[in-house]
C-alpha cells in the first residue's frame, strides 16, 4: 500500500479527499460500520439488561391496537379533534365576554379622564380608540381559546399521541408524494406556522421537506384559530342554539381544518408531480409508550407560556396597527379617510371572491401576524361607519352586518384566512430555511393562488345558486 | 469559579429537553414525540461549587449527518467541544439507544452517560447492570428519573468530575472489519497531518472512508476561519421561536 500521498493541491482538504477516495475505493462501509456498532451494542445489551418479562414491555404500546388500526384510526383521530375544538370553543365563551367587557369598563373610564382633563381628540383617538382598543381586542378575543387549545393540545402531545397521527397519516402523505413525518410538521402548525417551517428539519430529504415547507400554513395557526372560532360562531352556527351552538361551531372549525388538510395533501401530489418530482423516501417513525402526562405542570406550563406570549404578541404587533389602523381611518383625503380610499381600491376586486375591501386590506396589513387581522378590519369599519360600541362579541356581529356581510362573507374570509399566504415571520423562516427567494416567494404565492381560487369559485357558485 | 459546558446528546424523545428543565429550570418544550427539538436550547446553572452552560442538541438516532439536526449534533460535539457530553438513554429501548452513545464516544471522551427514564424501565420489570455497561463503555453510567428528579446528585457528581478532569475517561473502541481498521490506519497520520490533533482522528478516519462530504464542507468553513463559532440559533429563557 504505497499510494503517494503529497499532491499538488493548493486545498490540504482536496488532498485529503483525494487519498481517502483512493483508500475507500468506491465502497459504500456506512452498512459496515452500522453493523459493527450495532454488534457491540448488542453484546453489552446481553450483558447488562435482563427483562422479567418481555410481555410486560409491550404493554405501553396496548392502546396502538386501536388507535393506529386502519378502521377506528381515523375516526379516533376525528373525535380526538372534535372534542378539542369543543372544548376549547365552549370554555372559551364566557372568559372572553367577561374580558371583553371588563376592558369595554376601563375604556370608559379612560374615555372620561382624558375628557377629564380636556385632552384633544386626536389623542384621544390614538390611545385609546386606537392602541388600547386594538390590544382588548387581541386580548379578549385570543387568550382564552389559546389559554384552552393549548394545554389541551400539550397534554395530547406528552401522552404521546403525535406520532401515531403521523402513523396514520403516513399513508395519505406518501400517496401525496411527500414524506410521512409531514403530518407530525403539520401539526406542529396548528401552534405556530413560524415554529412549524423550522420543524421540518426533521424531514431528511430536501425535496420533501420542501414540501413539508410550502404546504405548512395550510393549517390554522394561533393566529388564525380566533377568526375561524368567531366567525363560525356569528355566522355559521346562527341556526343552532344551546349546547348545539358551540358543538356546531366546533364542527365547522373542524369543517375548516379538513378542508385545510385536504388542501395541504393535494398541493403536495400537485407539486410532487411537477417542480418537486420525486420518490418518497423510506423512514422510520418511532412510536414512543405512552406516557401519563403530569397533568396540572403541563396545563400550568403551556398555559402560562403561551398567555404571556399572546399578551406580549398583543402589545408588540397589535398596538402599533392599532395606532396605525386609527390615523389612516381619520386622516380624510378629498371626502373620505385614506383607509376608505384603499378599502375602494380592492373593493371591486374583493367583491369578486365574496370579500369586501376592508377585509382583504386587513388581510395585507396583517402580513406581519395573523392575529391582527380581526382587530385591523374592526377598526376599519368603525373608523369609516357609525361608531358603535364595540364590547362584548354579539356587537361585534352588528358591525359586520352594518357593513353587508352575509353569511358567505364570513366564510369566505374563514376560507381565505386559512389558506392565504403565510405571516411575515413564517416567510422569513422559509428564506431562513430555504436559503432560496424562489421558494419564499412561492411559499407565498401558491396559497395566495389558491385562497382566490377557492374563494371565486365559492363566491360565485353560492351566488349563482341564489343562496345568498 | 469555572463555567463548564455540558452538552445533552441522544435518541429523540429520551428525554433530554425534562432533564435540561430540571437542571436549568427553564421551560423548553417537552413532548413526547421524536424530532421535537430541532433547535439547540442553552441555560445556565450552578451545582455544587461549579457553574455550568448546558446545550440540549436536538435528538438524533444517529451521527452520520443524514439531516439537518444531526449535522447541528455532531456539529456542536466535534467543533465546540463541550467538557462533558451527557448521552442519555432510554433505559426501556437500551439497545438502540446504545448505538448512539458508541458514536459520541468515537468522538469525544468526555462523555457521562445517563441512563434516564429508570423507574419507568423499573415498572416494566427491565434491570440493568449500569456498572456492567459502565465497564465496557468506559465511562461513567448513572441511572436516572429526569422527571421525578431521581438520580440527578450522582449524575452531576460524575459530570463534575469527568469536567474538572479527575476522572479521564478511557471509552472503548469500536471494532470493525480488518480491511476498515487497515484503511482508517493508514488515514490517521495524513488527517493529524492535515488538520493537527484537535479532532478525533480515527473518527474523521470513518467519516471520510464513509464518503460524508457534508462533514468535510464544515471542516473548510472551520479551517478557513477557525474562529468562527458553530452557527447560534439557541433559544433562550423565557424566549418562544414563534415570532
Amino acid at each position: 500500500m504505497s499510494k503517494p500521498y503529497a499532491t499538488n493541491s493548493s486545498d490540504p482538504l482536496d488532498a485529503l479527499l483525494a487519498v481517502t477516495r483512493n483508500a475507500a475505493e468506491g465502497n459504500a462501509i456506512r452498512d459496515t460500520i452500522v453493523s459493527d456498532i450495532y454488534r457491540l451494542s448488542r453484546s453489552i445489551c446481553k450483558e447488562a439488561v435482563t427483562y422479567e418479562d418481555r410481555r410486560k414491555l409491550a404493554s405501553a404500546y396496548k392502546l396502538d391496537k386501536w388507535v393506529t388500526s386502519r378502521i377506528w384510526g381515523f375516526p379516533i383521530m376525528l373525535a380526538i379533534l372534535g372534542a378539542v375544538f369543543w372544548i376549547t370553543i365552549a370554555g372559551a365563551n364566557v372568559p372572553s365576554a367577561w374580558i371583553a367587557s371588563m376592558f369595554g369598563v376601563v375604556e370608559g373610564y379612560l374615555t372620561a379622564g382624558f375628557q377629564a382633563v380636556n385632552a384633544p381628540d386626536w389623542l384621544h383617538g390614538i390611545l385609546v380608540l386606537g392602541f388600547f382598543r386594538g390590544t382588548s381586542w387581541v386580548v379578549s378575543v385570543m387568550l382564552p381559546p389559546m389559554a384552552i387549545f393549548f394545554p389541551v393540545f400539550a397534554l395530547l402531545e406528552n401522552f404521546g399521541y403525535l406520532p401515531r397521527v403521523a402513523f396514520n397519516m403516513d399513508r395519505l402523505f406518501k400517496k401525496s408524494g411527500g414524506h410521512g413525518k409531514q403530518a407530525l410538521t403539520m401539526s406542529m402548525g396548528f401552534g405556530c406556522n413560524a415554529a412549524a417551517i423550522l420543524s421540518t428539519r426533521i424531514i431528511e430529504s430536501p425535496r420533501e421537506r420542501m414540501l413539508a415547507i410550502l404546504t405548512n400554513n395550510f393549517v390554522p395557526c394561533n393566529g388564525r384559530w380566533p377568526t375561524l372560532i368567531l366567525l363560525s360562531s356569528l355566522f355559521m352556527a346562527t341556526g343552532a342554539v344551546g349546547g348545539w351552538h358551540t358543538l356546531t361551531t366546533a364542527l365547522i372549525v373542524m369543517g375548516m381544518v379538513l378542508i385545510g388538510i385536504v388542501v395541504t395533501l393535494a398541493v403536495s401530489w400537485a407539486l410532487s408531480k411537477t417542480a418537486l418530482r420525486g420518490v418518497p423516501t423510506h423512514y422510520t417513525l418511532e412510536l414512543p409508550p405512552y406516557r401519563r402526562p403530569q397533568f396540572w405542570k403541563t396545563i400550568l406550563i403551556a398555559s402560562k407560556d403561551k398567555s404571556w406570549s399572546v399578551l406580549k404578541r398583543a402589545v408588540v404587533v397589535a398596538a402599533p396597527a392599532g395606532v396605525l389602523t386609527w390615523i389612516l381611518g381619520n386622516i380624510t383625503v378629498g371626502n373620505d379617510s385614506i383607509l376608505g380610499h384603499m378599502a375602494a381600491f380592492f373593493d371591486p376586486f374583493a367583491q369578486l371572491i365574496g370579500l369586501d375591501g376592508y377585509i382583504l386590506m386587513a388581510f395585507i396589513l396583517g402580513l406581519p401576524a395573523n392575529e391582527i387581522v380581526l382587530p385591523i378590519l374592526l377598526m376599519g369599519y368603525l373608523s369609516s361607519g357609525a361608531m358603535v360600541d364595540a364590547d362584548g362579541i354579539d356587537n361585534i356581529k352588528e358591525i359586520f352586518l352594518q357593513h353587508g356581510w352575509t353569511w358567505l362573507t364570513a366564510l369566505n374570509m374563514m376560507l381565505f384566512s386559512l389558506l392565504h399566504y403565510p405571516c411575515g415571520t413564517t416567510l422569513f423562516n422559509i428564506y431562513k430555511e430555504t436559503k432560496s427567494v424562489k421558494w419564499t416567494v412561492l411559499s407565498a404565492v401558491i396559497p395566495l393562488a389558491i385562497a382566490i381560487a377557492v374563494t371565486f369559485v365559492t363566491a360565485q357558485v353560492i351566488r349563482a345558486l341564489g343562496w345568498v | 469559579m469555572r463555567t463548564y459546558t455540558i452538552a445533552l446528546a441522544g435518541n429523540p424523545n429520551t428525554g433530554k429537553s425534562t432533564l435540561f428543565n430540571t437542571l436549568t429550570g427553564l421551560r423548553q418544550h417537552t413532548g413526547n414525540w421524536a424530532g421535537k427539538t430541532v433547535l439547540m436550547a442553552e441555560g445556565e446553572f450552578t451545582y455544587g461549587k461549579s457553574a455550568f452552560r448546558m446545550i440540549d442538541l436536538p435528538g438524533t438516532y444517529s451521527l452520520y449527518s443524514n439531516s439537518a439536526d444531526e449535522e447541528v449534533a455532531r456539529d456542536y460535539i466535534i467543533f465546540e467541544q463541550p467538557d462533558v457530553t451527557i448521552v442519555v438513554l432510554d433505559a426501556t429501548s437500551l439497545e438502540r439507544n446504545l448505538n448512539l452513545a458508541l458514536q459520541v464516544l468515537e468522538m469525544t471522551s468526555r462523555v457521562v452517560v445517563c441512563v434516564n427514564l429508570i423507574d419507568e424501565a423499573k415498572k416494566r420489570g427491565v434491570r440493568i447492570d449500569l456498572q456492567m455497561i459502565s465497564k465496557r463503555l468506559g465511562v461513567p453510567c448513572v441511572a436516572i428519573s429526569a422527571r421525578n428528579k431521581i438520580g440527578i446528585d450522582a449524575l452531576m457528581e460524575q459530570v463534575e468530575k469527568v469536567a474538572s478532569g479527575e476522572i479521564s475517561p478511557e471509552p472503548v473502541q469500536i471494532p470493525y472489519s480488518k480491511e476498515i481498521e487497515e484503511k482508517v490506519k493508514e488515514l490517521q497520520p495524513i488527517i493529524a497531518q492535515t488538520l493537527g490533533t484537535r479532532f478525533p482522528t480515527r473518527w474523521i478516519a470513518l467519516r471520510l472512508l464513509d464518503g460524508d462530504e457534508g462533514l468535510l464542507k464544515s471542516l473548510r468553513e472551520r479551517m478557513q476561519e477557525p474562529t468562527v463559532p458553530v452557527k447560534r440559533e439557541r433559544i433562550g429563557h423565557e424566549q418562544t421561536i414563534c415570532h
